[in-house]
């Protein structure tokens, strides 16, 4: 009886295991528990986790919070629309946003210096990818999730919207340079 | 129960009940005008892609992907889905449909759900992506749309189940449903909870476009919302497995190599895909990764065993079939020796091939909660599932047309040379195409993106050059399976409508050794262990398997070393 007529044997349950599926099914289900693992091994051992830190926030409430940062640490602005680049200080709380269709301030990371970066949108949804490096996380409004990063390589990186967020959506890039060392 | 509502089948043996057949029809017809839709809308959005050609300005591109996206992932799928259900309870059951008229109720609900939904985006203020990400508003009508297609589809499933019990009641089956027909309960159960989930997020947003409800959550819309948006990708996974079945039964008579464990591995299907809302949540604020790590590995991945259960237990079953009828020769003669120009039996493969080997490995990879950071909303994501649901889906059930138009629609196969060569064309110009999209997103070119050049942008960022001829080879691969779609529509269209009839005594377009016919595979004494090597009833089979899982440990660590490049963060 093939596999579209019902069972011949009506104890089908009682039919033992041919060896050939016995076998596979053990080595399948030791790699599902090696794979299972080892996300939480990463956790310990690895360096690249998501901290999971997050906090309701409102647009009005982090808009206020990132100009305070601007305002405190602009260093110079860039392109004719004078987007600012800020310059926090090592270990700082820094803030970044996302809007249609920018990602605002600028920022100028010191390589090899820890960051806890905190990024949300004032509007709809979008996708922080940060290239060539490549990070990619997603961001909500409302959300304000922290990372907490220590660049360490790359003079330039480019932050691109990797959420579709309409029409202006492959437009919107943004910067985090990264410099040497804190002289 | 009248005689003169069934019709058997004379080369198959199926029996068809008038109304399941007329409501297969329907549903398959339909099906296959919204694929035709889809795939118009597929070819300029590749031709969008393709860097030498950026076809359509960008207004137009993002509502055509939205067209894409909705036709494609919800509509043809489902609505064909239908068409399987409704075969996989009456046709393979031999009973009378339940309630006709309610499931041409759903029927009608479908296409009035998927012309409004089509309309809204047609009018150029719904190009919200399938997803519809809330803040970002759509015409009211693309919800509503998608809110009857639903309903539809769920009345679809109550028949569906309602022919269970009739079945049950009056006897027309001995012991236990057909494996065929379990899995596509599978996938009933599955869709019954993936439009439930629809309802509960659809419903709220559609009042939310007219202005009855003032916000709602975007993080909480993403998690309700992909238990639709997963989870009907996993109804897929679980009717094409039962294709896979099925087809592996009509071509070669194989029989499961055992009932228990493949019913088992649709049970865990039942027990634990739906979990897979999280794929798309690993890098959201607001979820433990706690949270992450349980749901996206289907609670240890026992989902992903269950897939690598069926991956060898399909053909396994075509193994022991072949080697029963002799073809026993070294590990493979039973594979080289398939009927490789019937399109019931290569589709079927390489949807199989297709599916496990990019479509499997890549989302298992990319669904692993950290490797996730460098993948996100990437270019690499429609590889993945372009692989899984093009490849693994579309293809089967191409495969499973083939199949049925002489059997249900009664009528030859139209140019039956050229569909012999439509698997290859479809399915391995897919299979570039999603591994070159995997490539260009491995250089983090992002997805749903109209100019990965950023010429109107006021800060400047390009790609390496590499990334540019992965997506020239996604233009190109991703032409040349449109071109294997539209050969599969015109078969098909001219077959149903203008084809010849097949008489009662005229032959296929293909040989398909079927019931009536099919040489019932007799296991040897010593059990199918007999026939094969090393005491493995299948042994090429474990051999293949082998291989993949070689692959897919080399290709996880190349991944997790990739990782280890990216900057430190916690």
């Amino acid at each position: 009886m093939s596999a579209i007529q019902p069972p011949a044997e009506t104890v089908w349950w009682k039919q033992p295991l041919d060896k050939v599926e016995g076998t596979w099914i053990a080595i399948a289900l030791v790699w599902s528990l090696f794979m299972f693992f080892m996300m939480p091994f990463w956790h310990v051992y690895g360096k690249q986790n998501l901290s999971n830190e997050a906090y309701r926030t409102t647009p009005q409430a982090y808009m206020a919070k990132t100009q305070a940062m601007v305002d405190e640490y602009t260093v110079r602005t860039e392109t004719d629309s004078k987007l600012p680049v800020v310059h926090p200080p090592p270990g700082s709380d820094v803030y970044l946003l996302g809007r249609l269709w920018q990602w605002w301030p600028l920022l100028e990371l010191e390589k090899g210096q820890t960051y806890r970066l905190h990024i949300s949108s004032m509007d709809w949804q979008h996708g922080f990818s940060l290239q060539p490096v490549n990070i990619n996380t997603q961001i909500l409004p409302g959300y304000e999730m922290v990372l907490t990063i220590t660049p360490d390589t790359g003079a330039e990186q480019t932050i691109i919207c990797n959420e579709y967020c309409g029409l202006g959506h492959h437009n919107m890039v943004g910067k985090i340079y990264v410099t040497e060392g804190g002289q | 129960m009248s005689n003169e509502l069934f019709r058997t089948c004379p080369e198959s043996g199926l029996q068809f009940h008038k109304p399941a057949e007329q409501l297969m029809r329907a549903n398959a017809v339909v099906a296959i005008v919204i694929l035709l839709i889809g795939g118009i809308a597929a070819l300029l959005v590749t031709l969008t892609r393709w860097p030498a050609v950026h076809l359509l300005p960008a207004d137009r591109f993002y509502q055509l992907l939205t067209t894409h996206g909705v036709n494609m992932l919800i509509f043809w799928i489902i609505t064909f889905e239908m068409a399987i259900l409704y075969f996989c309870s009456s046709t393979l059951l031999r009973c009378r449909l339940a309630t006709p008229r309610i499931a041409w109720l759903g029927f009608a609900l479908m296409v009035i759900g998927i012309v409004v939904n089509n309309l809204a985006v047609l009018n150029g203020d719904a190009s919200v992506m399938m997803t519809s990400y809330v803040p970002m508003p759509a015409n009211p009508n693309f919800y509503l749309g998608l809110i009857l297609f639903a309903v539809g589809a769920l009345l679809g499933c109550f028949v569906f189940l309602g022919t269970l019990v009739i079945a049950k009641a009056e006897k027309t089956y001995e012991g236990s449903i057909p494996l065929v027909t379990f899995g596509a309960l599978t996938a009933c159960i599955i869709a019954v909870f993936t439009i439930a989930s629809g309802a509960i997020i659809l419903i709220p947003t559609y009042l939310w476009s007219l202005g009855y409800i003032n916000h709602i959550d975007a993080a909480m819309y993403r998690l309700v919302w992909w238990a639709l948006g997963h989870s009907s990708q996993q109804i897929n996974v679980a009717a094409h497995v039962s294709v896979w079945y099925a087809i592996a039964a009509i071509v070669f008579g194989a029989k499961p190599l055992s009932e228990k464990v493949s019913r088992t591995a649709f049970f865990l299907y039942i027990a634990f895909l739906q979990l897979a809302s999280a794929h798309h949540l690993l890098v959201d604020p607001g979820l433990s990764s706690e949270w992450k790590i349980f749901n996206t590995s289907y609670a240890m991945y026992l989902a992903v065993l269950a897939s690598m259960v069926h991956g060898l237990t399909v053909p396994g079953s075509i193994e022991v079939a072949q080697r029963a009828k002799g073809l026993t020769n070294g590990l493979f003669e039973w594979l080289r020796k398939a009927p490789w120009s019937n399109p019931v039996f290569s589709g079927m493969f390489i949807s199989l091939i297709g599916f496990g080997f990019i479509g499997g490995i890549s989302g298992v990879v990319m669904g692993t909660e950290q490797i996730n950071i460098i993948i996100h909303n990437t270019i690499y994501v429609p590889g993945h599932f372009h692989a899984t649901v093009v490849i693994g889906t579309t293809l089967a059930f191409m495969s499973l047309t083939y199949f049925l138009i002489p059997v249900l629609f009664r009528r030859e196969v139209f140019m039956p040379g050229l569909a012999k060569w439509q698997p290859y064309l479809f399915g391995i110009g897919m299979a570039v195409f999603c591994l070159a999209m995997m490539g260009a997103g491995t250089l983090g070119v992002e997805r749903r993106h109209w100019d990965m050049a950023f010429t109107d942008s006021v800060l400047a960022f390009e790609y390496p050059a590499s990334a540019f001829t992965f997506m020239g080879i996604v233009g190109i691969s991703g032409v040349a399976a449109i071109l294997g779609g539209a050969i599969f529509i015109l078969i098909t269209v001219v077959s149903v409508f203008f084809g010849k009839r097949v008489g009662s005594e005229s032959s296929y377009g293909f040989s398909t050794s079927v019931l009536a016919k099919a040489e019932p595979v007799v296991v040897p004494d010593g059990g199918h262990a007999a026939t094969g090597k090393w005491g493995f009833a299948a042994p090429g089979t474990f051999l293949l398997a082998f291989f993949f899982l070689v692959i897919f440990v080399l290709y996880y660590a190349v991944n997790w070393k990739y990782l280890a490049s990216v900057w430190p963060m916690s």
